[in-house]
């Protein structure tokens, strides 16, 4: 399989030579045929990585490649990816046929069935001005728009952060038939792992403008496991496996570990160790409490009594 | 996205073709009259000392019609030096500004098309419809006002009465210049916004910097696009324009100017040496004897030095400031289509 995006070194810095930097040294492969949740704290990069995809930006230094080409270089790369901006933006004083008319004309491969369908199945009316739709219906817009350019691959920054619960859940269902249906990779950032966890099947976790976790989902789960056993500290653990959180109770000792492979599960482990899988987003969230100092297989910053 | 920006377009075109047709009407029912009184009035035979003619035809336009000619000619030449800087304001300000600052323009950057296409297509189709507007009022404005405009060029009774049509007051707004004036404008608000990336600020600063330009340019560069042409006659003492003597005897001549339709530059009178004539007046300039004043003056040999440009460089004129106009705006375009390419989200 090839990758939808692969980037070597990318690092964005905003603000010329004092300024800051929003991306550092991300070097990420995407395979294709996935829904990618790209998961983080607000401000921990994710827009920058996905405008770095869209070709809103250029890189400060790295490079990135989109579906094996400079994104946004012309005009037959452009037309491979769609792209729901955050805040989903729209004309407002066009209505939603026009958009649809904009879609036309501006995209050599657009599917009016597609397109039309949709917008009856949303029951928006045609002729209603934009500026007058809801936050969940322009959203639900946006995306036929980006849909029915019948992309390889979709891109979706922040869609469903400003959206109702209802209106969520429409949005997500919508995207996930036209990703069956068509066979488009998507790749969605958020910061609710809740919205991510329903849909997708790899994950990236950018935290402080570095990817700390990249992969696909089952594999993710696979490798993590929550340790509980009598109190202890991290040197009686078995080796091979990377501590990513301890916490301890007067009796208890808790551990979030990484196995390195498969031969050093700790799923096997005997004794009196109770082994537990971990769910999606505690998992992210270990991650995301780690702060940059703490490199790979380092002791963890927080330990409670 | 020729079809987009005609569709995003859409509103200001039909708000500008109304305004255009509505002046159309009241134009091309005012018009033929102008054009009636000039024929009748026998001016168009004329070749020498037309001034008596010219005072008929100017008496039956504001007998026959009250002030409404009159106003109408005004009213003509504020419109045209108008409508470029709303252009630029009302057209080109938001062009881009809009985009940035409702962020349609992250919309529209990720259809098939590239930013190139999509910033020139928008500087294309609005800039020509900005010429197009500019260069259709110019046309009838300059059709209305042509029989006022060679009766003015015949010369009235006094020779230099000011609003010929290379005079700059009018200039800008005859002939081809406004079209000129419109596309830059109207690249200038393109410009401004893409800088200001909002729209008020960028309509603010495209109107400021566009009435600079229209006063800088009359002013300083104009006169010496075509080096103008100097003249120096001996000033006849007996035939003077004008003689003030402020107090403390300064004193300043004005000898006459017989140079139908010029743009009078300067008109200066000057001693045998060359320097600037001031006086000191002779109490004979200050009292009643004008003629004693006139013998005084026919003693000192002056000159009138005449700095012009003649009626016959409208045309010339015209074309090369249009012509640095257009590139003045093109320059500005190919910037603004730089900045889109180079622009990050």
């Amino acid at each position: 399989m090839t990758a939808v995006i692969e980037t070597r070194g990318l690092s964005k810095k905003y603000g010329g030579r004092r300024g800051k930097w929003a991306l550092t040294d991300c070097t990420l492969s995407i395979p294709a045929g996935h829904v990618v949740g790209l998961v983080g704290p607000n401000g921990a990069g994710k827009t920058t990585l996905l405008n770095l995809a869209t070709g809103m930006l250029a890189p400060t230094s790295g490079s990135i490649e989109v579906l094996g080409s400079r994104p946004a270089a012309t005009a037959a790369q452009l037309a491979r990816f769609g792209f729901v901006a955050q805040d989903t933006p729209v004309y407002t004083g066009l209505s939603v046929e026009d958009h649809l008319r904009f879609g036309a004309h501006l995209n050599p491969g657009w599917d009016a069935a597609v397109a039309h369908r949709r917008i009856d199945q949303l029951d928006l009316d045609p002729r209603q001005k934009a500026g007058q739709l809801s936050g969940g219906q322009r959203a639900q817009l946006a995306l036929t728009l980006a849909i029915a350019k019948r992309p390889e691959l979709l891109i979706l920054d922040e869609p469903i952060a400003s959206l109702d619960p209802l209106a969520r859940r429409e949005f997500l269902q919508v995207l996930m038939e036209a990703t069956a249906e068509h066979e488009i990779s998507v790749v969605m950032s958020s910061h609710l792992v809740a919205d991510l966890e329903r849909i997708s099947d790899y994950l990236i976790v950018l935290v402080s403008s570095q990817v700390r976790l990249a992969g696909e989902t089952d594999d993710l789960l696979a490798a993590h496991h929550l340790l509980t056993g009598a109190r202890c500290t991290v040197g009686d653990l078995p080796s091979g496996l990377q501590v990513l959180s301890e916490s301890h109770t007067e009796r208890q000792s808790t551990f979030l570990v990484r196995s390195a492979g498969a031969d050093a599960s700790p799923a096997e482990l005997g004794g009196d160790w109770s082994v537990a899988a971990i769910g999606l987003e505690d998992l992210v969230l270990a991650y995301m409490g780690r702060t940059a100092t703490a490199g790979p297989g380092r002791i963890p910053l927080e330990v409670t009594r | 996205m020729t079809w987009f920006t005609l569709r995003q377009f859409r509103g200001q075109a039909i708000t500008a073709a109304t305004v255009l047709a509505a002046f159309a009407i009241l134009l091309a029912t005012t018009g033929p009259r102008l054009v009636n009184d000039f024929r009748s009035s026998g001016l168009s035979a004329c070749h020498l000392n037309c001034g008596a003619l010219v005072t008929r035809f100017t008496s039956d336009i504001q007998n026959g019609g009250s002030t409404i000619y009159v106003f109408l000619f005004y009213a003509g030449i504020v419109v045209l030096y108008l409508v470029p800087a709303l252009i630029g304001a009302f057209w080109g300000a938001p062009l881009i500004a809009r985009e940035l600052e409702t962020g349609t323009y992250r919309l529209g950057w990720n259809q098939s098309v590239t930013r190139t296409r999509w910033a020139l297509a928008k500087l294309a189709i609005v800039g020509l419809a900005s010429m197009a507007a500019a260069g259709l009022l110019s046309l009838m404005i300059s059709w209305w006002a042509s029989p006022v405009d060679t009766a003015i060029n015949y010369g009235g009774p006094n020779a230099h009465s000011g609003l010929t049509r290379i005079d700059p007051l009018v200039f800008g707004a005859r002939g081809i210049v406004p079209i000129g004036y419109a596309a830059l404008a109207f690249a200038l608000g393109v410009t401004a916004g893409l800088l200001l990336r909002r729209t008020l600020p960028a309509m603010a600063l495209t109107l400021a910097v566009f009435v600079a330009i229209q006063i800088l340019v009359p002013t300083v560069v104009r006169p010496h696009i075509i080096p103008p042409d100097h003249a120096t006659t001996a000033l006849d003492a007996a035939n003077i324009a004008s003689l003030t003597v402020r107090n403390g005897g300064q004193m300043t001549v004005t000898g006459p100017v017989s140079r139908p339709g010029a743009w009078v530059i300067s008109n200066q009178t000057i001693t045998r040496s060359g320097q600037l004539f001031t006086g000191p007046a002779t109490s004979a300039c200050i009292g009643p004897n004008a003629r004693a004043c006139t013998s005084w003056l026919a003693s000192k040999h002056l000159r009138q030095s005449l700095t012009y440009q003649p009626a016959t460089r409208f045309w010339p004129l015209q074309w090369i400031e249009t012509g640095l106009y257009l590139v003045l705006a093109a320059a500005l375009g190919w910037l603004c289509v730089w900045r889109v390419r180079r622009r990050q989200a």
